[in-house]
């Protein structure tokens, strides 16, 4: 495959830097290997054990693996629905971040089922949902959107790395491997007219469909709490509401994934402010968007007052309970991204970077309070002695598989970052392609237009 | 039955046979035809067998062989998603008789072999208003007509049966414990870790119907003991209070009972104005309450047989809520 200049510069530059692992990536690979081990341990634990060890009991029978997994399948849409939208609206700038922004997406969608996993009481009867599911449970639609969104989502990541898999499989590497795996990768791309005209249609195709996809996935996952009757879940608006928190996190786990790898692989030439401050307008857009659906959420809850409604909003606004975590998740993590990207004044890479880390924490804090104050709310009176049943306290198997959890999104990133460029590396001009082939028609329309205009004045003078 | 009367082809009758081995398998539980011998291994010896139509017949015994296919450990056919024909359970809780005795807890416990911490009839002491006087409250599973429950499972573990009761399958749960959190009443109970049952229950065969015993990773709850109907004995619950406040019986039938005293469950529901616990949300129990009046006696007797530490509990958690 030929490449152009600058394509060939950044393919050399990051090449270097995938077959070769620093001093400092030991570390963090070390690192992340302990918190990984910590995982295994605890995973043990809770299985010869039984759910015992967590903090769940019967009126708390989910905690924060549910949190979690929401958290995961949100963050997963900065790819479905950042890549896919710039995608399709032929956004310029969007290039270098799509790679992150997928892989986010791919990864993401891998780890959250994980917890489902984790909280099921009899993971060795899993083959029953196939067996004997009942397409009435919203348990089912989960099941189904997820894998459809995940096939998806690693369909749309390989299509738009088919490019860089071509380079890659041409350039000269020293292991074997590598050559083999991008050869056969690559399915014999080669850069013809015909096979990008494919793989264009291809990768909007995909894009389109991602979108409504993913927009699907963090509906389901909305009702299956909207459609019980539990104060604070039984709510219209959950699945946008969801919907919203979800792209807002994608965007900052988008945000800092770009500060990430920018700093490690010294990417400030593809990385610029100029994204930073596109995606930081972009979050800033959803906070407000998802500030506006809390407030609206918890306004007709209080306002219409219903007993239950009430019990919950007390939790949350009682000092003693959640008012701390709430005021943190639902105030100052949405009004903190806000401000600081709206001044002109705070707005530089790192602010946003900060702002995008408090919201992306913010929303796991926000999950947490979704779904346990409602658990610990059951219509009936909590009549137990046992404190235990009252109060759900995540035990540290249960903090120890969270983390192996983000451990393992953090691994898994820095592995796929020595597999493929971070940043696409293939330089194409198809945005521009299509702007100008609009451009020259609309010229050559103009043109014609003229011309006619002109003979039909010409014969007019004439018959004059 | 002689064996020349039997009908004529060779396949037909051993299907028949097979069919009325297999209804009729608490007879000769274990037992089928040897298909594959057909008739070539006939020895002459005949067996008695029963068919579902009730009619003694009698076999070869060379066709006959020990059945692995069908051998169910617990040696029954009942096909229990299916509701015992004719029934539609009901139980009325009269709360005027409740003093917090707890016997319908303990031996319900007993019974289903639970661990103390696990209560599938549950006594909560309930205030409707700073006004009124408190009250005990029984609380079993409310077998609802509409249960959230049944709708959210995802591999119908749980399900609705003709006789009105929800029943779960405990081979089947895979322990997502959604109808958990779709069960308004909190009447499901997890086992969280291996649950310490009486040496005998463990071994229990196991039925829907019995809920015995109980798995680990899977949700439990109050079944209303239709085995012990097929028998025709009332749940342990009902015949364990002191004060008869549970009634149990069927609806078609029109006919309750506490064990000693029988009512016709149309009339006591009308004229004792007969509730259902939080009726708004919908889900049509299969539990009658009818209202605390004219109680038998005060709440404040539910205290005596609780520690000090469960009455102040109980006294905080009514001045807290209201």
């Amino acid at each position: 495959m030929i490449l152009d200049n600058k394509s060939t510069r950044a393919l050399n530059f990051f090449t270097a830097q995938m077959v070769k692992i620093s001093r400092a990536g030991m570390i963090q690979l070390a690192v992340l290997a302990l918190l990984l081990l910590g995982g295994l341990y605890a995973l043990i634990i809770q299985i010869v054990d039984g759910h015992i060890v967590t903090g769940m009991r019967d009126n708390v029978v989910w905690g924060i693996y549910i949190a979690n997994f929401i958290f995961f399948i949100g963050i997963s849409y900065a790819g479905a629905l950042i890549s896919g939208i710039l995608h399709l609206l032929r956004v310029p700038w969007r290039v270098p971040i799509i790679r992150i922004a997928e892989i986010i997406t791919v990864i993401s969608t891998l780890i959250g089922p994980a917890y489902i996993l984790l909280c099921m009481g009899r993971l060795d009867r899993i083959h029953h949902l196939p067996l004997y599911g009942r397409i009435q449970s919203p348990i089912v639609w989960d099941v189904l959107a997820i894998t459809t969104y995940l096939i998806g989502s690693i369909i749309f990541l390989y299509l738009a790395s088919i490019r860089d898999l071509a380079a890659l499989r041409d350039f000269d590497f020293k292991s074997g491997w590598r050559k083999k795996v991008y050869k056969f990768m690559a399915i014999g791309f080669n850069n013809t007219p015909k096979q990008n005209r494919y793989l264009n249609q291809g990768l909007d195709i995909m894009s389109a469909i991602i979108i409504p996809l993913a927009i699907l996935v963090h509906s389901v996952l909305a009702w299956i709490f909207g459609m019980t009757l539990r104060p604070g879940w039984h709510s219209t608006i959950f699945a946008p509401y969801f919907v919203v928190a979800a792209v807002f996190s994608g965007t900052g786990v988008l945000i800092m994934a770009m500060w990430a790898f920018r700093k490690y692989y010294h990417l400030e030439s593809y990385i610029t402010k100029i994204h930073f401050n596109y995606l930081g307008t972009i979050l800033m857009i959803l906070g407000a968007l998802y500030g506006y659906f809390t407030f609206s959420e918890y306004l007709t809850s209080w306002y219409g007052s219903e007993k239950w409604d009430m019990e919950v909003l007390y939790k949350l606004f009682d000092p003693n309970e959640y008012w701390g975590w709430f005021f943190f998740a639902a105030i100052l993590g949405v009004i903190l991204p806000v401000i600081v990207i709206l001044v002109p004044k705070f707005r530089n890479i790192n602010s946003i970077t900060a702002v995008s880390a408090v919201a992306v924490f913010a929303l796991w804090v926000k999950r947490y309070l979704i779904i346990i104050p409602t658990l610990e709310t059951p219509l009936l009176p909590l009549q137990d002695m046992r404190s235990e049943y009252i109060r759900y306290e995540a035990t540290y198997v249960e903090w120890l598989l969270t983390i192996a959890g983000v451990a393992l999104f953090c691994l898994l990133f820095f592995l796929f970052s020595k597999f493929l460029p971070i940043v696409p590396v293939v330089h194409v001009k198809e945005g521009k392609n299509y702007a100008e082939l609009r451009k020259v028609s609309m010229k050559e329309k103009v043109k014609k237009a003229l011309r006619q205009r002109e003979q039909e004045e010409a014969l007019k003078i004439e018959e004059l | 039955m002689k064996e020349k009367d039997l009908p004529n082809t060779n396949s037909d009758r051993r299907n028949f046979l097979k069919m009325g081995l297999l209804a009729g398998g608490a007879t000769i539980a274990g037992v089928a035809l040897n298909a594959a011998a057909g008739g070539d291994k006939a020895t002459g010896e005949k067996v008695k067998a029963l068919t579902t139509d009730g009619k003694l017949i009698e076999v070869d015994s060379g066709l006959m062989e020990e059945s692995h296919e069908h051998k169910k450990p617990c040696g029954d056919e009942i096909n229990y998603r299916q509701g015992i024909p004719g029934k539609s359970f009901v139980m009325v809780i009269d709360l005027a008789r409740c003093k917090n005795a707890r016997k319908c807890v303990s031996k319900c416990q007993d019974m289903h072999g639970l661990p103390v911490e696990d209560e599938w009839m549950k006594v909560f002491l309930m205030q409707d208003s700073t006004d009124t006087a408190p009250y005990w409250f029984p609380k079993p599973c409310f077998h609802c007509n509409q249960p959230p429950c049944v709708k959210v499972c995802p591999v119908g573990a749980t399900y609705k049966r003709s006789d009105g009761l929800v029943l779960i399958d405990n081979e089947r749960c895979i322990g997502c414990k959604f109808c958990m959190t779709a069960c308004p009443y909190s009447s499901r109970v997890f086992q969280w870790k291996d649950p310490e049952q009486p040496e005998k229950m463990e071994h229990a065969c196991y039925t829907p119907e019995s809920s015995v015993p109980s798995r680990v990773g899977t949700v439990g709850k109050c079944d209303f003991c239709p085995d012990m109907a097929r028998k025709g004995i009332l749940p342990d619950c009902v015949t364990g209070c002191p004060n008869g406040t549970i009634f149990f019986g069927d609806k078609k039938e029109d006919i309750i009972t506490n064990g000693s005293e029988t009512f016709r469950f149309s009339e006591l529901v009308h004229d004792r104005a007969g509730y259902h616990f939080m009726a708004e949300l919908g889900t049509e129990p299969n539990v009658y309450y009818l209202p605390p009046v004219e109680r038998l006696f005060d709440y404040e007797t539910g205290f005596d047989n609780l520690t000090d530490e469960q009455k102040v509990f109980y006294r905080n958690s009514i001045v807290k809520k209201h």
